[in-house]
């Protein structure tokens, strides 16, 4: 029996490992800055933990397989130097690997969610509501509009609950239920949620954060490529969660500016 | 041979035994009935949990087949079976069964006490905790069905009330009360549980010569104790959100279903902070029980003892310390300010030392161990495997830059599913073969055990680690379904683990069958079938009401006494002896 845990949980590392190793499923491809120092960090931590899973599961497996059962009666053994160096081990390696990965991590996060998004960024103001996202772009004069929560209006398309009537920068604001920008440029979004709690997670930004009722939360990044790829919920907020998606366009600044353009005339 | 003497005066709790029917079965004060009728709820709600469990799993692999009962499972219907598998499993099964099921049937006679300090107040807290079971499951039959809002039940979307869409009626409403009476029930418990451990020993047992699991028993009552406390002052915020008008959880300004919401001033940051302080230590409150019981077992079938008990000791105080250090790990992107997610990640990499040094304990343990393979052996090496995996897998999420990649996808759900819910089932397993002849008198059959094991191994395996893959792919969870979007195409390995889980369900039948045929078929089991050293097996199967028949034990060894040269040539010496 022993030697049957054994061989399936030797079997059962490698094969795990391995399908890691293979990439069969793996991390979309990146656009963003941020990116490649994520993907880092993700693969230094997948080789740090992998080597500690296979090394973990293999010595069980061996031990396991090399104590035979209680028929075998060769003498019981201690473990050389008792706990000792089984407590220096978890200190020295864990603890590299901690200081390593929240060195290197912290610096990640730093980039993201530390730094202020760029002057020159594009500000664009996202609203999150059961079961869409919404865009906002400022407009020729560069100003949002007031958000007046009791003006929301969906039948009428007044998504973030404007007021062009008495608030004049309200009047140019460009609203669009894709989200699309330049590439290369820093974008700079302000989240918030007019109804429960919502996330923006694009997966080849390597970005994600949560929309908050009550909270403006910015969130900046800059696309390398042009592309068009997915952007989804990923905190529930009710029955139509899974269906709560739409796209982030990357554009050419040219491409970019005649969207915008189209757009402002179609408000 | 047993020695007896005269009683320590603390371990002496006197109640007359039962002369009727209803207080002998139903409302107990003899600890040992009160563990079996929480291991009994425990047996309930996971069959109920795991059925849920199908039902998604099969929406998921095979969106347009038929669910028996249900026909085509709608997305609010999905939402609502994974918020009731969610809570039934954490609350009910993995908090009930290793924590309150084990613990209150072993805890007393492992110290040598004749029951629990307060016998009153341990029938209480089992039967506040069975109606808040009742409640959660009528939350079945109301209009609109029960809560949809995951077991965390993020506010404003479960405080906002019906408008917030179906599921967020009176079943939400229902679910809070559940969650309410199962605070106070923990927290009677918990209680109950410090005192006996710290007041009820018996002569010559001292902390240091507890059993492994009373310590992991004790340490989980004080993280219950604090946790508990919060979670259900929050439960009670909710409750008047909900049905009081009040805006503990709800800000200003909300419009849900075009309605301008009439609340103001409350922060849905709020209740996830007040949910995760409870949270997090709620994964230690659902592994460490499973901790001791592992460490008490092993030794046991390895026939050496444990290697490093004092620095295991130390191990599971710092976790249980740590655990409230961490709760921010889960709300890195929640809002809360970005300073606080780097903070929150160092204790969450800091927990892995103990956790690590813990594991290396019991493969040190294993290492030149003349095993025996027993059922109960099977599933503690079963646990080091799945908790090593698990483990393992917190690295990632444990660090702020890669959550923003990881967060809310698969591989969350394969990392606790590994590292809370089958490791604590593993130790849940184990304890039940280990202990199985001891309530019941009857062995369990290890042929049947075996198979149990080897499949479920396999099995969870075969769940649980290819939802890292998707993870990594980005797959998100808690989407009732994949149209055709980027996470269209993983949908095959959706397939394969509702297949997989489908079938390791199935296999747990054999674990059924074997508990109930045993129940009432399996061979005698003498005293101490395993020939382990903690006073329970100093006592009949099953004990006596009293516990040892009168006798008081005196202490004289600790519970690590194996490989040595006892008594009769035997290879153990027993506590009290």
């Amino acid at each position: 029996m022993g030697k049957l845990f054994a061989a399936i949980v030797a079997a059962i590392a490698l094969v795990s490992a391995g399908v890691f190793v293979a990439r069969i499923w793996w991390l979309p491809p990146d656009i963003s800055t941020l990116g490649p120092a994520i993907d880092r960090q993700i693969v230094e931590t997948m080789v740090a933990t992998g080597v500690l899973f296979v090394l973990a599961q293999l010595a069980l497996a061996w031990f396991v397989w090399g104590t035979g059962d209680e028929k075998n009666r060769r003498p019981i053994k201690r473990f050389p130097g008792g706990a000792t160096p089984l407590v220096v081990i978890a200190c020295t390696i864990v603890g590299i690997e901690i200081i390593t990965l929240t060195l290197i991590g912290s610096k990640v996060w730093a980039r993201i969610f530390l730094e202020p998004a760029p002057p020159e960024a594009l500000h664009v103001d996202v609203q999150a509501g059961q079961f869409a996202f919404y865009f906002r772009y400022a407009g020729a004069d560069g100003k949002f509009g007031t958000p007046h929560p009791d003006k929301i209006d969906e039948g009428s398309g007044n998504f973030f609950g404007l007021d062009p009537a008495s608030d004049t920068a309200a009047r140019d604001d460009i609203v669009s239920a894709e989200l699309v920008v330049p590439v290369n440029r820093p974008v700079l979004l302000t989240l918030h949620a007019k109804d429960v709690s919502h996330s923006f997670f694009v997966p080849q930004l390597r970005l994600q954060q949560d929309f908050v009722p009550g909270l403006d939360i910015p969130l900046h990044f800059t696309a390398t490529q042009v592309a068009k790829t997915e952007i989804v919920c990923t905190q529930l907020c009710g029955l139509g969660h899974y269906n709560m998606k739409t796209y982030l366009e990357v554009k050419s600044q040219a491409d970019f500016d005649q969207w915008l353009k189209d757009q402002a005339a179609q408000q | 041979m047993t020695t007896i003497s005269t009683p320590h005066e603390a371990a002496v709790h006197h109640h007359a035994p039962p002369d009727s029917f209803i207080r002998k079965y139903v409302f107990s004060l003899d600890h040992k009935v009160i563990g079996k009728q929480y291991l009994g709820l425990a047996l309930v709600a996971v069959c109920t949990g795991m059925v849920l469990s199908w039902y998604m799993r099969l929406h998921l692999g095979f969106p347009d087949a038929k669910a028996p009962g249900l026909g085509l499972i709608t997305p609010e219907q999905y939402l609502q079976l994974m918020t009731m598998h969610g809570t039934i499993m954490v609350f009910f099964v993995l908090t009930t069964a290793p924590f309150a099921g084990f613990g209150n049937y072993v805890l007393p006679i492992q110290v040598g006490a004749e029951d629990m300090a307060f016998p009153r107040f341990n029938m209480m807290s089992f039967w506040v905790t069975f109606v808040a079971f009742a409640i959660l499951v009528a939350s079945f039959f109301v209009p609109e069905g029960p809560a949809l809002s995951g077991w965390t039940a993020y506010a404003p979307l479960s405080a906002v009330g019906k408008d917030a869409g179906p599921g967020q009626g009176l079943g939400q409403t229902l679910w809070a009360f559940s969650i309410l009476f199962f605070c106070i029930g923990q927290l009677l418990g918990s209680l109950n549980f410090i005192a006996t451990t710290l007041d009820l020993r018996t002569k010559g047992m001292s902390l240091a010569r507890l059993p492994y699991c009373t310590w992991a028993w004790f340490i989980t009552s004080v993280i219950g104790l604090i946790a508990f406390s919060v979670l259900m002052p929050a439960c009670v915020l909710l409750i008047l959100d909900r049905v009081a008008g009040t805006s503990f959880f709800i800000p200003a300004g909300l419009v849900v279903s075009d309605r301008l919401q009439n609340h103001g001033g409350g922060s849905p940051l709020l209740w996830q902070h007040l949910f995760w302080f409870f949270g997090h230590p709620e994964v230690y409150i659902a592994i460490l029980p499973g901790f001791g019981i592992i460490s008490t077992i092993l030794p046991v079938f390895a026939r050496k003892p444990l290697l490093g008990p004092n620095v295991f000791l130390a191990c599971m105080v710092a976790i249980g310390f740590l655990s409230y250090t961490v709760w921010g790990h889960h709300m890195f992107l929640s809002g809360m300010s970005p300073t606080s997610a780097t903070i929150f990640s160092v204790p969450t990499l800091i927990i892995t030392i103990p956790a690590a040094i813990v594991t290396l304990l019991w493969i040190g343990t294993v290492y030149g161990a003349r095993l025996r393979f027993t059922t109960a052996c099977l599933f503690c090496l079963g646990f080091i495997s799945v908790f090593v995996t698990g483990g393992l897998s917190g690295f990632f999420l444990a660090q702020p830059s890669i959550d923003t990649y990881l967060h809310a996808t698969y591989f969350v759900v394969g990392h606790f599913h590994f590292v809370m819910g089958v490791a604590a089932m593993f130790g849940i397993f184990a304890g039940t073969y280990y202990w199985f002849p001891k309530m019941f008198g009857r062995m369990m059959d290890e042929r049947l055990g075996k198979i149990h094991f080897i499949l479920t191994l396999i099995g969870v395996y075969a769940i649980f680690m290819p939802m890292h893959y998707l993870g990594m792919a980005g797959n998100i969870r808690r989407y009732s379904s994949f149209p055709a979007d980027y996470m269209g195409v993983d949908l095959p390995v959706h397939r394969w683990i509702t297949i997989a889980a489908l079938l390791t369900g199935a296999v747990q039948l054999i674990f059924l069958y074997n508990l109930i045929r045993s129940r009432f078929a399996g061979e005698a089991a003498p005293d101490n079938p395993w020939q382990a050293t903690s006073l329970e097996w100093s006592t009949t199967s099953p004990p006596p009401f009293d516990n040892f028949g009168g006798r008081h034990l005196v202490v004289a060894h600790g519970p690590n006494d194996y490989g040595v040269a006892g008594p009769d040539g035997r290879d153990y010496i027993m506590q009290a002896e």
